[in-house]
């Protein structure tokens, strides 16, 4: 073999005045960083392989550890940056396609952060929603052109399926797969406590969780994995996965090594087979025919269940959202460049799709061009970071956010962007019972019903500063946000105004 | 037995008719006249028997579980998409994406297949899925496949008996050939090799059914060549990533 040029990432400090050599860190290390040295009557630490997922600095009793960047640079260089050098080396180790997980994590500008909100000051007086009714709920699903009313003022129209949520909030898809077991039972628990919905992901209901099912939206990807009648009656709504923000044109592929006996169940595949989802639905090559798998799963539901498609974010997503509500469906869920996955190519990730707030204002402003945005809700993805994020993505348009990274940082994660590896410390990406077993559900589900009900807080807030008492007045409302250090072009797409005017 | 005339009725009107038929436990539905209704079959369940005179449209027995569908005519395209059980009996020519992810039942072609036939069709346990074609199919045929039994037994001796990019990503199940093919129509994850006792066992069991629906001599279709197309393993892109 030849000589591996890569270095450590990062550096394992372990303060000797504190280690008792208890040796929980050993234990609660995958990756198998920790050991302990017997001759030296000590605990070692092999920074090769530490990921700083943190496990050990928080589980450590004595917090004799911390995980720092490793110092050793390479001689300063703006173009040949440290990250450009070690791929290279990985992949002339290898010859491997370079893996990665979570979301994009270059700098590119995050355009929420150079949004701000507007608020209430003398004129239309601000709103206290500790004291005075303030809604939050939303319905997803298409809206009729017109409300008819009988006689006795009762509404005659009669309402295509719509979801309720009581947050403008759900959990985005994640497979059982990507994610273990106790994340779903996590998130599942949380969706049903809160009043929203959480998305199996491509890979099959557990049937575990299908007493969830009012509140759990199903998705139907190429691989259909795991789509039968009793999925598909389950659902509370049907999501056809066209596309996702961190990997656009572009499959999935849980590996053999994952798919365990029981994830074999779920997804009604061999155990150890490598489940492929092809990039493109091979029975849909154009809107008419993403057109005929909507009315397809219409039928297959009685019309009672909405039916939604999920694409990435991408140049022309203004035209296929349009070509989407054309087609039928019920609502589209949109997946900033910035979204998060449990595996996709660097590269693909980190150079693919257009930043989700461009997409929200495209579409929304497309859609309402052309007198159709009543007939489709808007579900935008990609990076909702915290409630600010949601307020601006519903004012650019958006009718309710999707959360993924966000929803699994709640429940531990640590942003260590390892979960292609399966050996998530944490309990959320791993199917490795051991690991998974760290995850408490009773907590997870808690950990998520906070989030949401202090998000749901916040945005009440500033929708009170606004003067708004019902999130349904914000949608598209982009008045009330004002651009800081965005050129002409980008104020201009976003349909808002800069900061001062 | 309930006879409908589907003559100038929408989709979703025939459809929900037949669902009703079918919950209430119709042994056998006749269809007369249908002329490009999509969805007929959809995610239904139970034990009827639709027979069906004239063109279905699109998506026949998309999701289906369980009903035998048997249709005088030609099917269109994405027949059995995703279908779980059941079986289908065309007495003529299919279209495009048929059995597309299709994970259990049994679906006889009488005649020709389109493009795209087989894609990632799939089998779990018992639930082995098979599509037997008469004539030859085009292109793509078995591209991802994961799982289950395809047949070609190309009766009228065509020169290409399947198209190009044949069993292309290939991971699972096994495709049976009344013929050979050349090695450039096939994807590089499939291994092709005489069929065996054990696979002409396999073969016969799905070509007594073919004969029988469709009148054909059984002892003529098996006295001949066959081949069988089976993928490399179930891990074609183990070694892609770093």
């Amino acid at each position: 073999m030849s000589l591996n040029y890569l270095t450590p990432e990062f550096k394992v400090l372990r303060d000797y005045d504190r280690c008792i050599n208890c040796k929980v860190c050993m234990r609660q290390c995958a990756n198998e960083v920790h050991s302990y040295d017997e001759d030296l009557d000590k605990m070692i630490a092999d920074d090769y392989k530490c990921v700083n997922c943190q496990r050990c600095v928080v589980m450590c009793p004595t917090h004799a550890l911390t995980i720092i960047k490793h110092p050793q640079v390479f001689r300063e260089n703006a173009n040949w940056t440290y990250d450009a050098i070690r791929d290279i080396y990985r992949q002339a180790e290898t010859g491997g396609v370079l893996l990665s997980a979570m979301g994009n994590d270059r700098p590119y500008p995050i355009y929420w952060d150079k949004m701000v909100i507007n608020a209430s000051q003398v004129t239309n007086p601000s709103i206290d929603p500790l004291r005075e009714p303030m809604e939050l709920k939303i319905f997803i699903g298409r809206k009729p052109d017109k409300i008819e009313l009988d006689e006795n003022l009762n509404v005659k129209t009669k309402m295509p399926p719509q979801l309720k949520l009581n947050f403008p909030i759900m959990f985005s898809a994640m497979s059982y797969g990507s994610i273990s077991y106790n994340a779903h039972a996590s998130l599942a628990r949380a969706a049903k406590e809160l009043g929203i919905y959480y998305n199996t992901g491509e890979g099959g209901l557990h049937k575990d969780f299908r007493k969830y099912g009012e509140n759990t939206i199903v998705q139907v990807a190429s691989g259909r994995f795991g789509v039968d009648r009793e999925y598909l009656k389950t659902a509370a709504a049907v999501e056809i996965k066209i596309g996702q923000g961190a990997k656009p044109g572009i499959g999935g592929h849980l590996p053999g090594e994952k798919v365990s006996e029981d994830i074999s169940e779920t997804r009604m595949i061999p155990v150890g087979s490598d489940a492929i989802s092809p990039a493109p639905h091979h029975d849909i090559y154009s809107i008419e025919d993403l057109s005929q798998l909507i009315y397809s799963l219409k039928e297959a539901t009685d019309y009672k269940k909405p039916v939604g498609v999920k694409i990435a974010a991408v140049n022309n997503v203004a035209a296929i959202a349009s070509g989407i509500a054309r087609a039928g469906a019920d609502y589209i869920a949109i997946d900033g460049f910035r979204g998060g996955t449990g595996a996709a190519p660097k590269r693909i990730r980190d150079n693919v799709g257009i930043p989700i707030e461009f997409a929200i204002a495209s579409v929304d402003s497309r859609l309402r061009s052309e007198g159709i945005r009543h007939t489709i809700s808007l579900v935008a993805a990609g990076s909702i970071r915290n409630s600010a994020d949601i307020i601006k993505a519903i004012a650019l348009g958006a009718d309710a956010v999707y959360i993924g990274s966000a929803a699994l940082i709640a429940i531990g994660c640590h942003m260590c962007q390892q979960c292609n590896t399966g050996k998530c410390n944490w309990g959320i990406a791993t199917q490795d019972p051991n690991l998974v077993k760290r995850l408490n559900p009773e907590i997870g589900y808690k950990r998520l019903i906070n989030l949401i009900t202090a998000w749901g807080h916040e945005i009440q807030e500033m929708l009170g500063g606004m003067g708004i008492n019902d999130i349904e007045s914000l949608k598209g409302n982009r008045l009330m946000l004002r651009g800081i250090g965005m050129t002409q072009k980008e104020l201009d797409i976003l349909g808002i105004l800069a900061a001062g005017e | 037995m309930k006879t409908i005339d589907a003559q100038d009725m929408h989709y979703k009107d025939l459809n929900e008719i037949i669902k009703e038929l079918v919950k209430s436990g119709e042994d056998v539905i006749n269809l007369k006249n249908v002329n490009g209704q999509r969805y007929i079959g959809d995610n239904l369940n139970g034990k009827t028997k639709i027979n069906i005179e004239g063109t279905p449209g699109n998506d026949l027995a998309a999701f289906m579980d369980g009903l035998t569908i048997e249709v005088f005519g030609n099917g269109q395209d994405a027949i059995g998409n995703t279908m779980n059980d059941g079986s289908i009996i065309i007495h003529g020519h299919v279209g495009d994406v048929v059995g597309y992810g299709m994970r259990g039942g049994t679906m006889y072609i009488e005649n020709d297949a389109g493009y795209r036939v087989g894609i990632h069709m799939k089998q779990y346990k018992d639930k082995i899925p098979a599509i037997i074609i008469g004539g030859t199919p085009g292109d793509f045929f078995g591209e991802y496949m994961a799982g289950g039994c395809m047949i070609v037994l190309n009766l009228k001796n065509k020169k290409d008996i399947v198209g190009e990019y044949c069993g292309t990503g290939m991971h699972g199940g096994v495709i049976y050939l009344r013929g050979d093919v050349e090695d450039y129509k096939l994807g590089k994850e499939v291994i092709k090799e005489d069929a065996t006792d054990d696979d002409l066992k396999v073969i016969s069991k799905y070509v007594k059914n073919f004969s029988s629906y469709f009148d054909y001599d059984f002892d003529k279709i098996m006295n001949h060549k066959f081949i069988k197309l089976h993928p490399a393993g179930s891990r074609p892109y183990e070694k892609l990533y770093a």
